[in-house]
């Protein structure tokens, strides 16, 4: 009986709100200090200027000056517009292809589709970024060098995106299928009318998943943009911050916050939709 | 009858192919394709406009067996896999058992830890370089209220390797926490109430029964994070480049660097090869564990 | 309302990233990198800017791309890709690896007139080293810089030391930063991330070596006059304790010099302004010490023209350059930056004289060209200097001695060299 009541509070985690934190609750909360840490110290310094951000005084004057400063080093509106649209350009491509693929992988029967899936679920293995030294060339010869549709093409057949949508479509229940096509719909017509519906949560999951990956995604990129007209925000903070140009830490603290700022912000807003959303995604 | 059947079939094939045929397209064009002239290109020796390329099979792959730099650089990357993959997933598992309890904050605490997550590795590596500076960094700040001297984080053999291994941490426990917080979810309460009932204490339900429970989940997150041990090397661009003096220089970061700043292709080509050759492996060992699973439904 | 309707145009044309058609003929692509603080892009915007002013029918794309290195990618992967660059801003020591890949031509075969070739010799001799292989002019000085000595002049009084006699040789420089030395502050920074090769170049130089010959081919990294300036270089921090052990990051010496955290430093003129901007305290600039001699390596970017163009493009490829290295341009840019104004001629300007009068730190780098010597630069060179800077680094860091570091350099070295001999 005492044995119960000692264990109790501490499987529970229910009752530690009575009286001191729990050393759970301290650890969870440490951990989570460090973890937004180098955030914290970023916003610190974005906010004042060089020489009292290294002096870590509480009471300096705040500043809007390293943003100004950021914002007119480098055309940053552009290299949004850019982010932009290269992820929508690949998430469009994604959407259309994965479900295409994982549409033809789940429901229709044809010699050597066992040696396919496989062939593309290897594909999440050989990844775009290993392969940048020969996709570099094949983008080139393509003419599609210093293009979004070139940053974007090699994500397309993404094999994560079929293999999700695979898994998806497999789950609807063929009674759906006969009903709509005794209602007259053709293949597409089903695919319109009754997978993609049904999977829309699989579909809201991915493109998260996927706009946070491209929006984040670096050394592709690098690659093959040349010029202000393509380069993502990536490239743009990389070539803004690089050790050489010698800006300070309080005006690249300034342009690393104004760069993340668009995402974290959509995170901070919808952070349950977006937890959920990788739940979803991941756990299939 | 069977002639309409096997005609169906023979439709039901012929979609099934358009259907795959842009991906499969795209799938040859930017994986399979360039995975096979990555192989050819590796076995010629690299060509400029004044010496043209020619065939000398297995010559650059025995160069980069003579060069120390290659040993270093697989060693690096192998510390890399071997610290960053148990670590971060030990965190993510942690960092999953406190944001599904009940804390106070729990919101707060989930985000903190996800956070990571949505920052790209180059503006990652932004801030935690304000952390790295010596002397006027935070860390040496904080050394130095203990009485301990500046030290150049990243620019000393001894820690730049180690300094990077964090940063790639620090990225991505949060990310594999989400696969746990959502695995742990699905474990049914009867169990804990059970366990408690048994007088089992909660060091013993949790290895007992939750991280038995957990291991299909683990095995994901294993995987994610071996390749994530070969794909995540953002950061080096603005924190080391690999220095000093190849320290902390990674597989990826010297085939880009052996491709795109010295413009020898067939070097970066034999390296991108072996890398190939180590994520098949994983491949490999992913798809059983894949039939495993499947088995399992 | 017209002036801010075509405002509002012209804004809406650069987002959607047109260049603005204004009866073109002849489009120009060039990359330049920049490697020293300050808002430069837009300095060279503006002097892009000057140039289609005076010259309507050229259009010209001036596309910042990173440091050298990157730049030096960007540029020939455009090319590779059959994206067309006539002209670029790139490495002064980049010469020998884009003649190897047959992507530049010399200045000879498109400058005709006598008036061109004057133009041509009319740069610090110093400064053409680089540009000059085979008797033809591959490259035409543009972002040129050498290192110099900057030191805090509040810090020299405070150690009761002259702030007007800067050290001059190895030893002087030693005993100084031993007087600057104190729990907080070093006495001394050398930056050893970026290009440390170019720093060990100049204590080479000093100690009265060269480190390569003059074809490009052969290096002398593990001559013992090399080895001997490795181990100096490393005595500052192991032995004198004046320096920070381990690598220091080229980018934020300089914010760590305008901190105060250390008293000296070395670094390229092309800091110079940034310096003088952020600085609160009296700083002085001064050639780097002697040891068998005085001396620095040159530094910095060269114009290049590239294959493929046509030949009205050439010729607007040079009108460009010419523009840009205009006596009265260098000087704006040498005001800009603090790199060197390129030829005589820009020092004679009305502008660039005024500015030296008030602030008379900006001739030392010019003073200094006198003892210059062309920056390392061989075939292969990327490779190369990425050995001796590994070389350089392993000998900080302690993690090898100055002799193994560079023997192992210069096997390297050696291999990477053995076919173009």
């Amino acid at each position: 009986m005492s044995a119960r009541a000692e264990t109790l509070p501490a499987t529970g985690l229910r009752l530690p709100r009575l009286g001191l934190p729990s050393l759970d609750a301290l650890g969870a909360w440490t951990l989570a200090l460090i973890w937004i840490a180098p955030l914290v110290f970023a916003a610190w310094a974005a906010f004042h200027s060089p020489r009292d951000a290294l002096a870590f005084d509480i009471t300096a004057p705040w500043t809007l000056d390293n943003f100004a400063a950021a914002w007119v080093a480098a055309p940053w509106l552009r290299y949004f517009f850019n982010t932009m649209m290269l992820v929508t350009t690949i998430l469009a491509g994604q959407l259309v292809l994965c479900t295409l693929a994982g549409y033809a992988f789940a429901r229709f029967a044809f010699p050597g589709r066992e040696v396919l899936f496989y062939l593309v679920l290897l594909q999440l293995f050989i990844l775009p970024e290993v392969l940048i030294v020969e996709n570099y060339v094949i983008v080139s010869r393509l003419g599609l060098f210093d293009t979004i549709l070139g940053i974007g093409a090699p994500y397309m057949a993404s094999a994560f995106g079929i293999f999700l949508l695979r898994q998806a479509f497999k789950q609807v229940p063929k009674e759906l299928e006969e009903a709509a096509r005794v209602e007259g719909c053709g293949w597409l017509g089903v695919l319109w009318r009754v997978y993609i519906p049904a999977a829309k949560p699989v579909y809201l999951a991915y493109a998260l998943v996927s706009v946070a990956t491209h929006w984040n995604n670096f050394l592709w990129p690098l690659v093959v943009t040349n010029s202000t007209t393509t380069r993502p925000l990536t490239v743009g903070l990389s070539l803004f911050a690089a050790p050489e140009s010698g800006v300070n830490i309080a005006v690249i603290s300034a342009a690393t916050l104004m760069s993340i700022a668009p995402l974290l912000v959509a995170f901070l807003i919808f952070q349950r939709q977006f937890l959920q959303a990788f739940l979803r995604a991941g756990i299939r | 009858m069977s002639d309409t059947d096997s005609l169906d079939r023979r439709r039901m094939a012929l979609y099934g192919w358009m259907l795959l045929a842009p991906a499969l397209i795209l799938l040859t064009t930017f994986a399979f394709l360039p995975t096979v002239t990555t192989v050819w290109q590796s076995l010629f020796s690299r060509g400029t406009a004044r010496r043209p390329a020619e065939f000398i099979g297995a010559e650059n792959y025995q160069y980069l067996f003579d060069d120390p730099v290659f040993w270093q650089v697989a060693t690096n990357n192998l510390i890399y896999a071997g610290v960053t993959i148990p670590v971060s997933i030990v965190i993510a598992l942690g960092m999953a058992l406190w944001a599904n309890g009940h804390l106070p904050g729990r919101g707060f605490i989930r985000a903190a830890y996800f956070t990571p997550t949505m920052l790209p590795m180059i503006a990652a590596a932004n801030l935690w370089l304000f952390f790295y500076t010596p002397s006027i960094g935070l860390i040496d700040r904080i050394a130095g209220l203990f009485g301990i001297g500046a030290t150049n984080w990243l620019g000393q053999p001894e820690t730049a390797l180690w300094a990077i291994i964090i940063v790639t941490i620090w990225k991505e426990a949060g990310f594999f926490m989400i696969f746990y917080l959502a695995a742990l979810q699905t474990i049914p309460p009867d169990l804990r109430e059970a366990a408690v009932i048994e007088g089992a204490s909660r060091w013993t339900y949790t290895r007992r029964i939750v991280l038995p429970l957990l291991m299909p989940t683990t095995l994901f997150v294993m995987i994610n994070a071996m390749i994530n041990s070969v794909k995540l090397i953002d950061h080096l661009f603005i924190l080391t480049k690999g220095g000093p003096n190849n320290a902390s220089k990674l597989l990826l970061y010297w085939i880009w660097e052996t491709a795109f700043s010295y413009f020898d292709r067939p070097t970066a080509a034999a390296l991108t090869v072996m890398v190939l050759a180590v994520l098949g492996l994983v491949a490999v060992f992913q798809f059983r564990g894949l039939e495993k699973r499947i088995h399992y439904r | 309302m017209t002036k801010q309707f075509l405002k509002a145009a012209c804004a809406a044309a650069v987002i959607a990233g047109a260049s603005v058609p204004a009866a073109a003929e002849v489009e120009l692509t060039m990359y330049y990198p920049i490697a020293v603080g300050g808002p430069l892009t837009e300095v060279v915007d503006d002097l892009i800017a000057g140039f289609e002013a005076e010259n309507p029918d050229v259009t010209v794309n001036a596309i910042y791309a990173g440091n050298y290195d990157e730049t030096r990618v960007r540029a020939i992967s455009a090319i590779q890709s059959g994206d067309p660059a006539q002209l670029s801003v790139l490495f002064s020591i980049d010469v020998y690896e884009l003649l190897e890949m047959d992507l530049i031509i010399p200045f000879d075969d498109v400058v005709d007139t006598d008036e061109d070739r004057a133009w041509l010799d009319s740069f610090y001799p110093a400064l053409m080293a680089n540009g000059v292989v085979d008797g033809q002019v591959w490259g035409v000085p543009f972002q040129r810089s050498t290192i110099v000595l900057y030191y805090n002049k509040d810090m020299f009084e405070e150690a009761g030391l002259d702030p007007d006699s800067p050290p001059t040789t190895w030893d002087e420089m030693v005993e100084v930063a031993k007087a600057l030395r104190t729990d907080d502050r070093y006495g001394i920074m050398v930056p050893s991330t970026g290009y440390p090769y170019w720093m060990f170049q100049a204590f080479a130089i000093q100690n009265g070596i060269e480190l390569m010959s003059e074809d490009g081919t052969e290096t002398y990294f593990d001559d013992p006059a090399v080895i001997e300036a490795l181990e100096y270089w490393r005595s500052l921090s192991v032995e004198h304790d004046v320096m920070p052990e381990g690598t220091i990051e080229w980018g934020t010496l300089r914010q760590a010099f305008v901190q105060g955290q250390t008293a000296m430093m070395w670094h390229t003129t092309g800091n110079l302004t940034a310096v003088r901007n952020e600085a609160d305290f009296e700083f002085g600039v001064a050639m780097l010490p002697a040891n068998e001699r005085p001396g620095s390596p040159t530094g910095g970017g060269n114009f290049y023209l590239f294959q493929g163009a046509s030949d009205e493009e050439q010729r607007a490829a040079v009108e460009l350059i010419k523009y840009m290295t205009d006596p009265e341009r260098a000087a704006e840019w040498s005001i800009a930056t603090g790199y060197v104004g390129i030829s005589p001629a820009s020092y004679e300007t009305e502008s660039l004289q005024a500015y030296a009068e008030e602030f008379p730190p900006a001739l030392v780098a010019r003073d200094q060209l006198e003892y210059a010597v062309a920056e390392l630069s061989t075939y292969e060179t990327g490779r190369v200097r990425e050995a001796l800077s590994n070389a350089v680094q392993a000998a900080l860091t302690g993690s090898q001695t100055p002799e193994e570091a560079l023997s192992a350099a210069q096997a390297t070295a050696d291999r990477l060299l053995r076919p173009y001999r």
